[in-house]
């Protein structure tokens, strides 16, 4: 019975090695992609035994930190968002059944203090506890405050300012907002709201036909490109005919030979209409890319929870050489759709003479003991246009805020530069209620001789216009910032 | 032979401490600041086995010096993982581990000459088949997870399945050594298979019988599979024909298989081995917990009392039965790989001694009881480790030793008591002039 006992033994060594790879497999082989399992809410669990970090703005006010729940092993972190639907857009919520969005989504790493491979395998050795760093922001609390007032007022819409020197994003707002404290008990309600998508970030999601703003891109393009410069006039008749349809100017005035500032001033239709021609396709979405068209904006948010602009058929994205009406993309209609964020960008890029620098939201990154351990450091994005440029369409656009469409916009005491845009939106189903619903813009920037600020401000569903119901949160957005003491 | 007790005692001391440190190592994470009393129970378990081994030096100065320490340094190790899941757990196993020790020296001192069990192995046989049934009796059984495997008879609740192993082994080792010529002898070849005759392939017909009425009536499938493994190696052993394993294997696929296909529960079982994701949150939930549970060990683990076993702040659990069926995926994922390697292989060693016993044991009794016990623990480690990583379905078996549970701890030290009475015997026998010898020829 010996040799059979032996052979017993050896069967035993080998259903026991078995046990030995099949623990292999799950505990190192398969583990990355068993965390990455959605049944598996372990990986979410255990990051909420991290203090997560706090994120602040950049005067020091906190709009998200953890709270502990619970003591020894039931020891966990809850994240408290005191301003609630303040900062719900661009910061996002982090919860345990519901998962991370947005800011909070971009910056996991740094808030549950993920450092490279090495640190966390040394942080293992020596038995320390895993803790998140603080992420500080560059949005102001006042301005951002102003400017969901202003929304609040007008309905729903979106602000976005920018520093155009650094690219810090000083404002980032988009109404209707929600407030993240509610997300484990209320996501599934704000889900289902399609109608107001209160979860939807306007600024980096929506996607908003631009109207008149667009005119700004297309001098840009013309300027650019050569086709004009500042001293070029040409009539502008009302209506004119593009592509088989008559395109009429406000109250069908039409003008004589006309330069740059004048048919920006007084937002001429069918000035633009000829242009875009004049322009040509090419050139025209070439200038586009440059400010950052056809492309998601290069900024701190989750690819995600980003749209790009550009003209669209259907859900694909148009470029250089597909047939478009080219008079109308000129003047911001067709099938051109801007999000609030890449508007701003085209303001951002003008006010910093054409120096299109990369929008971020965060500022520094701050270790549980205070020391900095990261921070932004501002870089070029592109050169969207050249300096003489921007100079160019500086002076023109001085001229909406002092004279023409955008008085509403003006500072005392600060030049403004800056332009409106209304684009008709009858079928906008969020809008039920509003007879005539308008898309309603402003972008711009101040002081206009040294721009501190860069903002884009739009209105959705109003019946005004981007004058009216627009540019105001524009001034107010401005002025709170510039007040606060850049 | 006092060396061998000497090897024992000098073997328990790194076990004794093992247990303080791990118990240092559970206060340091629940606790700020330390105290004393992990160092306390060390000295108690320490003085537990100390007693063990005196009275085993007194008893059986011959028997194998390591399976105690072996067995001990599991059981110190299931202690500290209890005590880290639920101290009042760990103090009920405490107790268990007690009342095993005391259970583990009156077999020895009852059964010092263990052939008596020779001539009551029908007895023995009928106590094995009725403990089994036991929980379907209306009063007395109790439904644990859909399993009939609990016996509740006043404050006294056991699992019957644990002894009744033991009971079964002897049987089989008893018969199978009378009849073990006669099957080898009376073996025909029928189309290229060696077939058993057919007077004499009755117990098998009984055994598989007894195997399939454990997966469907009391659906304790774990306890099937390893009953079935054990009696099937216990074959092989005793009449060294492969094609007798091959035919019982044969014959238990079929009925499992036909049983996974008409009888739900077992079906179920078996659909949750092969797709746990199709219901992660209900039926597949707690293999899927057990897997993910070990993805987070890694190599070394996320150290003692470091693990998720509740989801943080409620009662809800991550690990279902991390005190009983998942305890392996505990220490996956707290001790790592490396960890569960470590537990796996003082199994082996277990498995290694058992064997190395009944090689050393002279007569077919000894051998083939010695081989049975050591199989069916080793069937048993294997049944619940296989369970909790998907080789095979998860049933519900205890990890011998370290699971939480007073049956099988008190069962367990039973079956190493019997252990150390074969190998003292054998060991005694060897010693003297020509005892040796006389066993080589027998074997």
């Amino acid at each position: 019975m010996n040799r059979q006992i032996v052979k017993l033994f050896a069967f035993f060594v080998a259903l026991f090695a078995v046990l030995v790879g099949f623990t292999s497999y799950w505990s190192v082989f398969e583990a990355d992609a068993l965390r990455e399992e959605e049944a598996n809410s372990r990986p979410l669990l255990e990051q909420q035994q991290i203090p997560r970090g706090r994120i602040l703005t950049a005067d020091g006010e906190v709009i998200a930190r953890s709270v502990p729940k619970g003591t020894g092993t039931a020891l966990r972190y809850v994240r408290r968002y005191p301003d609630g639907p303040l900062y719900g857009h661009p910061i996002g919520y982090s919860f345990v059944r519901e998962g991370d969005t947005e800011f909070e989504q971009f910056h996991n790493d740094e808030l549950v203090g993920e450092g490279s491979e090495f640190s966390s395998i040394l942080d293992e050795f020596l038995d320390r506890d895993q803790e998140g760093n603080d992420v500080v922001t560059n949005l102001d609390s006042a301005a951002q405050r102003v400017a969901l007032d202003g929304l609040e007022a007008t309905g729903f819409g979106s602000v976005v300012a920018i520093e155009p020197k650094t690219g810090w994003v000083r404002v980032m707002a988009s109404k209707p907002s929600y407030d993240p404290n509610r997300i484990p008990t209320e996501l599934e309600r704000l889900n289902a709201n399609d109608l107001e998508a209160p979860l939807v970030d306007r600024a980096t999601q929506g996607q908003y036909p631009p109207g008149s703003t667009f005119k700004v891109v297309t001098a840009a393009a013309a300027l650019e490109s050569g086709a004009i410069d500042a001293d070029t006039t040409f009539a502008a008749p009302s209506p004119m005919t593009f592509e088989t349809k008559p395109l009429a100017n406000d109250f069908y005035q039409s003008f004589g030979p006309i330069g740059l500032a004048t048919a920006l001033t007084n937002s001429v239709n069918t000035w633009f209409g000829q242009l875009g021609e004049k322009v040509g396709n090419e050139t025209l979405f070439e200038q586009m890319e440059r400010f950052g068209f056809n492309s998601k904006p290069p900024i701190d948010i989750p690819a995600d929870a980003l749209s790009t602009s550009g003209v669209f058929e259907g859900e694909d994205l148009l470029r250089a050489g597909d047939p478009v009406d080219l008079a109308r993309v000129a003047i911001g209609q067709e099938r051109l759709l801007v999000t609030p964020l890449q508007n701003a960008m085209v303001a951002a890029a003008i006010a910093n003479g054409g120096k299109l620098m990369r929008p971020q939201i965060w500022s520094r990154v701050v270790d549980p003991d205070g020391r900095v351990t990261d921070s932004l450091d501002p870089s070029e994005y592109r050169q969207a246009v050249s300096e003489e440029t921007a100079e160019e369409l500086t002076i023109a656009m001085e001229d909406v805020v002092s004279e023409g469409t955008g008085t509403a916009a003006a500072i005392t005491g600060v030049a403004v530069a800056g332009k409106t845009g209304t684009a008709e939106t009858p079928g906008n189903e969020s809008c039920a209620g509003v007879a005539d619903p308008n898309q309603a813009w402003f972008i711009g920037f101040a002081p206009a001789e040294d721009p501190e600020i860069a903002i884009a401000v739009t209105v959705e569903c109003t019946e005004q216009f981007g004058g009216t119901a627009a540019a105001p949160i524009f001034r107010d957005v401005a002025e709170a910032l510039l007040g606060s003491g850049e | 032979m006092r060396s061998a007790r000497n090897r024992e005692l000098i073997a328990l001391v790194p076990v004794a401490l093992l247990l303080t440190a791990g118990f240092t190592a559970v206060f340091a994470q629940e606790q700020t600041q330390l105290d004393n009393l992990s160092l306390i129970y060390g000295a108690y378990f320490f003085a537990v086995c100390l007693a063990t081994h005196l009275y085993l030096r007194v008893r059986l100065p011959r028997a194998d010096p390591y399976l105690f320490p072996l067995v001990a340094l599991l059981t110190a190790f299931g202690l500290v993982m209890i005590y880290r899941i639920d101290d009042g757990l760990a103090r009920d196993q405490a107790n268990w581990f007690v009342l095993g020790l005391v259970l583990f020296a009156l077999t020895i001192q009852l059964l010092r000459d263990y052939e008596v069990l020779e001539r009551y192995r029908y007895t023995i046989a009928a106590v094995g088949l009725l403990l089994l049934l036991a929980p379907r009796v209306p009063g007395i059984g109790q439904q644990v997870n859909g399993a009939y495997l609990g016996v509740k008879i006043g404050p006294i609740a056991f699992q019957p399945a644990e002894f009744s192993k033991i009971a079964i082994v002897v049987f089989l080792a008893s018969y199978l050594r009378e009849h073990r010529e006669v099957l080898i002898v009376g073996a025909r070849r029928v189309l290229g298979v060696t077939l058993p005759p057919l007077k004499h392939f009755g117990p098998m017909l009984v055994v598989w019988g007894a195997a399939m009425f454990m997966l469907v009536f009391i659906r304790d499938l774990g306890s099937s599979l390893m009953f079935f493994a054990a009696f099937l190696a216990l074959l092989y052993v005793a009449t060294a024909r492969f094609s007798f394993v091959a035919i019982g294997m044969a014959m238990f696929l079929a009925g499992a298989w036909f049983f996974a296909s008409t009888v739900p529960h077992v079906q179920a079982r078996v659909e949750i081995w092969l797709d746990p994701y199709n219901e992660p949150e209900n039926a597949g939930y707690q293999i899927l917990q057990s897997i993910f549970a070990q993805a987070d060990g890694g190599l070394f683990g996320q150290g003692f009392a470091q693990g998720l076993i509740t989801i943080p702040g409620t009662d809800t659990p991550l690990l279902p039965a991390a005190q009983t069926d998942t305890i392996y995926s505990l220490i996956v994922n707290e001790l790592g790989l490396f960890g569960a390697c470590g537990v796996i292989l003082i199994y082996l060693l277990i498995a290694a001694r058992g064997f190395k016993i009944a090689l050393l044991a002279n007569d077919g009794f000894s051998k083939l009881l010695a081989t049975g016990l050591t199989a069916v623990f080793a069937f048993q480690a294997f049944v619940i480790i296989g369970g909790v990583t998907r080789v095979i379905p998860l049933t519900g078996v205890t990890l011998p030793f370290i699971s939480y549970g007073g049956s099988s701890i008190v069962a367990n030290f039973v079956l190493t008591a019997l252990l150390l009475l074969v190998s003292d015997r054998a060991r005694r026998e060897a010693d003297r002039p020509g005892g040796r010898g006389l066993a080589m020829g027998a074997t």
